[in-house]
Order: structure tokens, then C-alpha cells, then sequence
């Protein structure tokens, strides 16, 4: 038992401060998909409701490749096509390498995918929403920007925060993938700490335990927030 | 009709006939608003890029036409498709690979399902506990965890797996691949099932049991059937959710779709690889989404007013 505390111990000796390095690495991969992410998403919402249908056309077309494709392959096709289409365009201005960062083709395929669930969950927020609302809104001479600003967002957050934050617990662990393309992240680190030290159910049971941990923490923020986003509903 | 055909002028007849509608006005052209040309803008795009791809195919596998030939027509197809002559095949048997992981991994995880519903939903404390203990770790951590922990950690307990004579089971990464999948798939249909049955009304239950039917028939007879109408949609999801998801065994050397489209990608560094891989998922996918759309609007006709 004494050799396991040695293994996870941080410093030389150990592999804790390798796998908390991972534990940032996945944390901040996860914090910076989210925004681009809920950007799309609720744009594609937009379009996605709107009355002219190309852009509705186009939006569905969207969402329907991103939520087609495994999120594994979102990766490669980012990461590798991404590569070869920029080497290609380079390659006309003259002799260039370059290499796509990792970190910035998980952050874009998991947005892509992210935005393309999230604007499902925008949408039927959207449908929630009565018509009233934005009669009323009409009423008293709000224009488009303010009608959604002052009165849909903040109705829109309180509905869509539920599927969203699934999404969320669904992002954090889709950040697995990008240890397959290079990034150090917590199932990196576990992989080289079980190879090193032949003690793979060990490190794979800590990432494991790790990725709960780190849902149970995700699962305290929502609520908070679900409390927050609900703070002007009459309580029952 | 002009005015002058219906009977004399300034008679009586033409001072009450009725006047001729106008035509409708002619259609005028919607105006380009900055939704439409934005709309239009992207769409144009994607076709844009689907012409590039198929192009881009075309151009890989050195698809051309050539005039003057000597057939009927004095045009003809050439092509060198020499990746897919060589990889072709195995594209399509990793195919079969990835619906078989999905199809096997999908029956046991409902034959597994089965009874930790029961198990989650049961009155009793322990067995409950486990059962909540085992949906969470599963719909907790990412499945490419799980995967590595069932496919690398089973080394550490070699030598007790060899003592019961296991260890051929978990030396394979197929065998281990089944059994994450089917763990993991069932711990989801357990919420799923369970989701179903808690919502179906309680009046259903009371009305069974006030005329006097036992628990089981209840259950089998009246509860079951409405609650898998209810759960035909998550059910769904979840079939695509696991292939898309079966894409990592190809990181533990299982050749399925994905595996086959990165060993080939490895070898030729041919980056079509990756298009028809997302070609074949994008069929796949879809066609099963919109299968199900059918399936359900089948199966729920009688709901339909």
C-alpha cells in the first residue's frame, strides 16, 4: 500500500504532480472549448430558427456532420486536414513548416461538436419560450436587441442550462481524446506513468477517480447556477 | 374580358357586371436581407466545400477523362484508384467490425441492463447503492478511461487471472473492448429504462392494482410497454452515441473503421483515408437516425391524434 502513496506522491519519486499537470491540461482545454462553443451553439440556434431557409438550410447541414462524426474523428480530421491544408497554402508563398498546435485542434473540434449539440439545447429553450413574451416585449417598444438582451436570455439560460450542463460533463470527458494526438492531459500522464511503472489499474483507476471528482465539482457549480439562473422564479 | 363584350354600352347589363379580379401581383423577388445573403453566403460554402471534397477524391484517385478514345464514345474514364483498390476492402471489413462491436456490445448491455434497473430501483439499501455506485462511475469517466483501464489494467491481476484461467479473456483487446462498451452502454440504459418506467403515472399502477392485478402483470402487461415506447428515442441516441463512440478501440489495435482508416493514413500518409472514413460514419449514422424516426413514428401511431 506504502509503494502506491510513493507512486502518487508528487515530486521525483512520484507521479502526482505529472497527472495534476494533466488535471490542468484537461481543466483548461474543457474551460476554453466552452465559450467558442456556447458562442456557435447559440448562433447556430439563431439561424437555426430564423425564417430564411438557406441559413436554416446551412445551419442543419452544421449539425448534422458535427453530430455525425465520432468526436475522434473530428480530432484527426482537424488536426491532420487542418495540417495538410495550411502546409498546402503555405507551400504557395514559398517553403514553410508548420506544425497545428494540439491544444488548438482539440479546442477547435471540441467546440465544433460542442456548438453543434449546444445549439439543439439553445433551440428548444428557444420553443420553451412563449410567444407573449416577445409580443409583450413589442408592447413596450423593445427593439430586437434589447427584446433578447432584457427579456429571452435570461429566460433562455434558465432553460437551456440543464441540457447544457450535460453537455459540459460530456465535454470534460471528450478532452480524453486529444491524449491520442499528443496533448498532456490526464490520460497521457496515466498512460506514461503505467507504462514506467507497470502499474497500470493503479493510474488508470486514479484518472478515472479524477475525472469524477472532477464531475462531482462540475455538478456543485451547476447547481449554483441553476439557483442563480432561477432566482426570479416564485418559490413553491 | 374586356368590358366591351358584356352586353351594350351604358346599358343596364354592363353597369352591374361584376369587374374582372385583378391578377394576383406578380411575385417580386424576395429582398436580400442580411440573413439571406449571410444564409445563401454559407450555404454556398458547404456546397463549395462538398465539390472540393468530391474533387479532392476524384483528384486522389487520378480520375480523368479522356478524349479521343477508341470505344463507343469518343470520351472515357480513366482512373488509378490505387489506394482504394488496396485499401478498399479493409475499409469495408473494418465496417463490419465497428456494427459488430456496436450490435454485440449493445444486446449484452441490455441483457445487463435488465436487472440493475431492478437493482437501482429496488427498496433495498445495498443493492440500490451499488447499482447508483456503478451508473456513476460509468456515466462519470470518459469510455477511453475505461477502456485503458480494463484493457491495460487487467495486467496488473495477470498472474490471479491466469489462476482462474481469465487471462485469455482480457489478453485480447476485443474481448476487452466488448466488455467496456457493454459496462459502459448499460450503465446508460439502466438511466434510460429507469427514466421510462419512473415517469410512466402513478394512476396506471393504482388502476391495475384496483382491478386486481398481481405486481408482475402490472409490470409486464401495462408499464413495460408504455415505458419502452417513452425510451424508443433515448434508446436511439444511445445506438449512435456508441458507434461514434466505438471510433477509440482503434487505439488498443482493434482494426474497425477508424483503426483501419489510421493504419492506412499511417502507410500512405493519404489524407482521403480520413475523408471516407467520415463519409462511411456520416452515412451510417444517418441512416440509422432516420431508420429510428421511421421505427418510431411506426411504433407510436396509436398515440398520433
Amino acid at each position: 500500500m506504502n509503494e502506491f502513496f510513493t507512486l502518487l506522491s508528487f515530486g521525483d519519486m512520484g507521479w502526482g504532480d505529472e497527472i495534476a499537470l494533466g488535471v490542468v491540461m484537461t481543466v483548461s482545454l474543457a474551460l476554453a472549448s466552452l465559450p467558442f462553443g456556447l458562442l456557435l451553439g447559440f448562433l447556430l440556434a439563431l439561424a437555426k430558427k430564423s425564417e430564411e431557409p438557406s441559413l436554416r438550410a446551412a445551419a442543419n447541414i452544421y449539425t448534422t456532420i458535427f453530430r455525425g462524426l465520432p468526436e475522434l474523428l473530428t480530432l484527426f480530421l482537424v488536426y491532420y486536414g487542418g495540417q495538410i491544408l495550411i502546409q498546402q497554402v503555405l507551400a504557395l508563398f514559398g517553403e514553410f513548416y508548420f506544425e497545428v498546435n494540439a491544444f488548438l485542434a482539440g479546442m477547435i473540434a471540441l467546440s465544433l461538436v460542442f456548438s453543434s449539440y449546444a445549439s439543439e439545447a439553445f433551440l428548444s429553450a428557444f420553443r420553451a419560450i412563449n410567444k407573449g413574451q416577445y409580443e409583450g416585449a413589442n408592447a413596450l417598444g423593445l427593439g430586437y436587441v434589447q427584446t433578447m438582451r432584457l427579456v429571452i436570455l435570461p429566460q433562455l439560460v434558465g432553460l437551456s442550462l440543464p441540457a447544457l450542463s450535460n453537455l459540459w460533463l460530456i465535454l470534460l470527458k471528450e478532452t480524453s481524446l486529444v491524449s491520442i494526438i499528443g496533448l498532456a492531459d490526464i490520460i497521457r500522464y496515466s498512460n506514461m506513468a503505467a507504462r514506467t511503472t507497470k502499474e497500470p489499474f493503479l493510474f488508470f483507476s486514479v484518472a478515472c477517480m479524477i475525472y469524477l471528482v472532477l464531475a462531482v465539482i462540475s455538478s456543485g457549480g451547476i447547481s449554483r447556477l441553476d439557483a442563480w439562473a432561477k432566482r426570479g422564479e416564485i418559490s413553491r | 374580358m374586356s368590358d366591351a363584350s358584356i352586353g351594350a354600352p351604358g346599358s343596364y347589363v354592363q353597369s352591374q357586371a361584376i369587374q374582372a379580379k385583378a391578377p394576383p401581383p406578380s411575385p417580386t423577388s424576395r429582398p436580400w436581407t442580411p440573413t439571406r445573403i449571410v444564409g445563401t453566403t454559407w450555404l454556398t460554402l458547404w456546397i463549395v466545400s462538398g465539390l472540393g471534397i468530391v474533387w479532392f477524391l476524384l483528384n486522389s484517385n487520378s480520375v480523368a477523362l479522356v478524349f479521343g478514345g477508341e470505344g463507343l464514345l469518343p470520351v472515357s474514364l480513366t482512373h488509378n484508384a490505387k489506394f482504394l483498390t488496396k485499401y478498399g476492402e479493409k475499409f469495408v471489413s473494418g465496417f463490419i467490425i465497428t456494427l459488430k462491436l456496436v450490435g454485440v456490445s449493445m444486446l449484452l448491455g441490455v441483457l445487463l441492463s435488465i436487472p440493475m434497473t431492478f437493482m437501482r430501483m429496488s427498496k433495498n439499501r445495498v443493492l440500490g447503492s451499488i447499482a447508483y455506485g456503478y451508473v456513476y462511475f460509468f456515466r462519470g469517466t470518459p469510455l477511453l478511461a475505461q477502456v485503458f483501464l480494463i484493457y491495460y489494467g487487467a495486467g496488473t491481476f495477470r498472474e490471479p487471472l491466469e489462476s482462474v484461467d481469465l487471462w485469455w479473456f482480457f489478453r485480447d483487446a476485443w474481448n476487452c473492448a466488448v466488455l467496456a462498451f457493454t459496462l459502459n452502454t448499460a450503465a446508460y440504459q439502466v438511466e434510460i429504462l429507469r427514466g421510462s418506467i419512473e415517469n410512466i403515472a402513478r394512476g396506471q399502477w393504482e388502476a391495475a392494482s384496483a382491478l386486481g392485478l398481481p405486481k408482475w402483470v402490472t409490470f409486464w402487461k401495462i408499464i413495460l410497454p408504455q415505458a419502452l415506447i417513452v425510451s424508443l428515442r433515448p434508446y436511439g441516441n444511445e445506438i449512435i452515441l456508441m458507434i461514434k463512440g466505438s471510433a477509440i478501440v482503434a487505439i488498443i489495435t482493434i482494426y474497425d473503421l477508424m483503426g483501419e482508416t489510421r493504419r492506412a493514413f499511417s502507410r500512405t500518409y493519404d489524407f482521403q483515408a480520413y475523408v471516407w472514413a467520415a463519409i462511411a460514419y456520416l452515412v451510417m449514422v444517418e441512416t440509422l437516425r432516420r431508420a429510428w424516426d421511421r421505427i418510431e413514428a411506426r411504433l407510436t401511431r396509436h398515440l398520433k391524434r
